[in-house]
């Protein structure tokens, strides 16, 4: 194989079970987002607008879908004749077989695929967050201080601070602690959870772990605080600009409401950072005389005879006559009839949804958002019962 | 094995869209959103799983050949057979062939690499979803030298007017090939033959001047071989004139129509990497198709919206057809138009042409 520079390593296979019945058949990067997009497409077209070609994607939990999302690479250009994406599942080996135990034993078990390569250094990355990021700016970045290892951060409020992995600097940015979700944190900068190493470093303490017993074989919990015990030098890499982790039915609903307002945060349609994606091939989306839309973003093959306002909709949708979607997000191939209303609420790809059914509508508790598939109980509203 | 390779031949339409065909063919005219006319014949070929497609061009195929690469995105991009592009680069000095023989003549490897016994050809100015495997199949029921493949039309078109037509007898055989315009059998530009007697008739007709294979084969020995018909019944629309073209973009939001054509998303084209389409608060969209990658803020009526369209704020357009980038900016105002790519429309302009003779603005205009 071509030496590379730097080559990626995806962590894709997490479950993810706070997204509940939306990863009951697929792992969580392969979660829909945007109108068309899967949660994965984000770090693998950053790979691709950064010029990184070679791209390892470890998968562990049920891999079918986002194996065969990802096929040859072709939709991100990574299908290369030197490097190009390769999926890496656990497999067997000469002493036995077992899962990847965690985030740090799936790139352990997978020495031999970065070191044909012989890359200077490798960059960690996860399929749980939606942001737009230059990925060989901080490679540049992580190359000037001559760092063992870069992390990149993003500025949190102090009151949310207690939920991310939190870094804690010197003034120059050099990190002296990783403190995991911390009752009182003295930092604002948590981890995005992307990571570059020089690989001969990496290399060195993922053998180390490898053999630890006792660790539970993660890069935030064990790889850094043991490199920081060894007095290897870590950076900080600020992030500024749009990021949301997706873990939960609530942001993931959140992070697909941000682009709906008319300067959105996340600018998914600038033409120097695409963010690339499996294309359904759908014919262009019909909206019907007496049909309204605003506030929303709709895909091709979408059929709207109603009302859509501030939604999104998924490739393959019908909206039939009559029926109104407020704040809602409904994946593929969802078929919506007449005079329905939904209300903050997440629609499974392929659910139908009866005439006059109403979800999420006069609840009490509206702060927590709905997910509705073909097993979940629907009611029919009254109007419905009087004709 | 498969038995059956296709032609597009495109030698013999004329680029009659006015400015949509200054500088494209007419097969490359974007059509429908986020399709050019070519992609319904290559996708009919495609669902037939055909071994290899021919295409014939003579003129202005540059924005063609960009828009068809190696074929990948109709699964013609194949180690044996797929697509092959076949521009006029002829040098053989003893050739004495005319017409669009000379596409036969000049590219005779292609025909007999392929290990497919017949071939069917088209042209790609009738849209349709033909089911090329079943008029395969009928072809070899009947036992026939040709079949031409025709659709009855109640209502004849101006569009019409050019197009050939076949007269029919109870069994499907064709009695009379003609150009009579209130004929209702109209003949699609779509034959199937056997391979070894068109390459025959290829070197008996070069061999006695003649220049067109249609007219100096078929329509010529129409008493002599076995001509069968096939009856096709789906969607159809016959795209030769700026008025055709705008007619049928616009009746296409008529469903019926949309979904006989779109049917299990049997067309494909060239993939682009747009975002879904943006409604603004302020958008006010009806009778519409929208292709993605646009943002609307403005009102849409009655109108085609290819890729990446922006329609600012207060901005109408009405009865258009709008093709892919086309800027439209704050409180202009278009009606009855179709606008080609990349057109920039400033501010408060106002831009009506009549409901039968659209007013057309041609690529890259800044207005």
């Amino acid at each position: 194989m071509k030496k590379k520079e730097m080559v990626a390593m995806l962590l894709a296979g997490g479950q993810g079970k706070r997204l509940k019945s939306l990863t009951k058949s697929l792992a969580k990067p392969a979660v829909y987002f945007g109108g068309t997009y899967r949660i994965i497409d984000f770090p693998l077209s950053n790979c691709s607008n950064s010029g990184i070609d070679t791209v390892g994607v470890l998968t562990q939990y049920e891999p079918l879908v986002l194996h065969s999302y990802i096929g040859v690479g072709s939709d991100w250009d990574l299908n290369r004749k030197n490097g190009g994406v390769f999926v890496l599942p656990p497999h067997e080996r000469e002493n036995g077989s077992s899962w990847y135990r965690g985030t740090a034993d799936a790139i352990y078990r997978n020495l031999k695929f970065v070191d044909q390569f012989d890359p200077e250094h490798v960059l960690i990355l996860s399929g749980d967050h939606i942001y737009k990021m230059d990925y060989n700016a901080m490679l540049q970045y992580h190359k000037a201080r001559n760092a063992d290892c870069t992390i990149s951060v993003i500025d949190v409020p102090l009151e949310e601070a207690s939920r991310f992995g939190i870094l804690n600097t010197e003034d120059d940015l050099r990190i002296y602690e990783f403190d995991e979700k911390p009752a009182k944190p003295k930092s604002t900068l948590a981890s995005m959870g992307v990571y570059i190493f020089k690989w001969e470093i990496l290399r060195k303490h993922l053998l180390n772990d490898g053999e630890n017993a006792g660790s539970s074989h993660d890069f935030g919990k064990d790889i850094i605080p043991m490199m920081l015990e060894d007095g290897q030098s870590l950076y900080a890499y600020p992030f500024e600009g749009y990021w949301r982790d997706v873990g939960t039915v609530n942001s993931l609903w959140e992070a697909n409401m941000d682009l709906l307002c008319d300067n959105p945060p996340l600018n998914l349609n600038d033409p120097d950072w695409r963010i690339f994606t499996r294309n359904p091939n759908q014919p262009a989306q019909y909206v019907a005389p007496g049909a309204q839309v605003s506030g929303s973003i709709i895909n091709e093959g979408c059929i709207v005879r109603g009302e859509v306002k501030h939604s999104v909709l998924f490739y393959g949708v019908e909206v039939g006559e009559g029926s109104v979607i407020t704040d809602s997000v409904i994946m593929p191939k969802v078929k919506i009839g007449r005079n329905v209303r939904i209300h903050k609420a997440i629609i499974s790809e392929n659910t139908v949804i009866e005439d006059y059914m109403e979800i999420g509508i006069d609840r009490e508790d509206e702060d927590e958002i709905l997910l509705i598939d073909n097993r979940s109980k629907k009611r029919k509203s009254v109007a419905a019962k009087t004709i | 094995m498969k038995q059956l390779m296709g032609v597009i031949n495109l030698d013999h339409e004329l680029d009659s869209l006015n400015e949509l065909t200054y500088f494209r063919c007419g097969a490359a005219v974007p059509f429908a959103s986020r399709y050019r006319l070519i992609d319904f014949v290559l996708s009919n070929m495609m669902r037939a799983e055909l071994e290899s497609v021919g295409l014939f061009v003579r003129r202005k195929y540059r924005s063609l050949m960009d828009h068809l690469g190696d074929g990948k995105s109709w699964d013609m991009n194949r180690k044996h057979g797929g697509l092959f592009i076949l521009p006029p680069d002829w040098n053989d000095p003893t050739d004495t062939s005319r017409g669009d023989l000379q596409h036969y003549h000049n590219n005779l490897d292609f025909f007999k690499r392929a290990s497919a016994k017949y071939i069917v050809f088209s042209g790609s100015q009738h849209i349709n979803s033909i089911d090329l495997q079943d008029l395969y199949q009928y072809h070899l029921e009947k036992g026939a030298d040709v079949t031409l493949v025709y659709k009855k039309i109640d209502q004849l078109q101006p569009e019409h007017d050019v197009c050939r037509r076949i007269e029919v007898d109870e069994d499907h055989n064709v009695t009379n090939i003609h150009q009579e315009k209130d004929h209702h059998n109209l003949y699609l530009d779509i034959f199937i033959i056997e391979k070894k007697l068109f390459l025959e008739q290829v070197e008996y007709c070069i061999a006695h001047g003649e220049s067109y294979f249609f007219r100096d084969v078929i329509q010529k020995n129409r008493h002599k071989f076995k001509i069968a018909a096939y009856e096709y019944e789906g969607y159809h629309a016959v795209i030769n004139s700026l008025e055709s073209y705008y007619k049928n973009s616009l009746e296409l939001l008529q469903q019926e129509n949309y979904h006989s054509l779109f049917k299990e998303n049997q067309v494909q084209t060239k993939i682009k990497y747009e975002a879904p389409t943006r409604y603004l608060e302020s958008a006010s969209v009806s009778n519409s198709l929208v292709a993605n990658g646009c943002i609307i803020g403005g009102t849409v009526e009655n109108s085609v919206l290819f890729r990446g369209v922006q329609v600012r704020k207060g901005a109408r357009i009405i009865n258009s057809v709008i093709m892919q980038k086309c800027v439209i900016e704050e409180n202009a105002v278009i009606e009855n138009v179709i606008m080609d790519k990349d057109v920039h429309l400033s501010k408060d302009r106002i831009l009506v042409g009549d409901s039968k003779r659209p007013f057309v603005i041609a690529k890259s205009s800044k207005i």
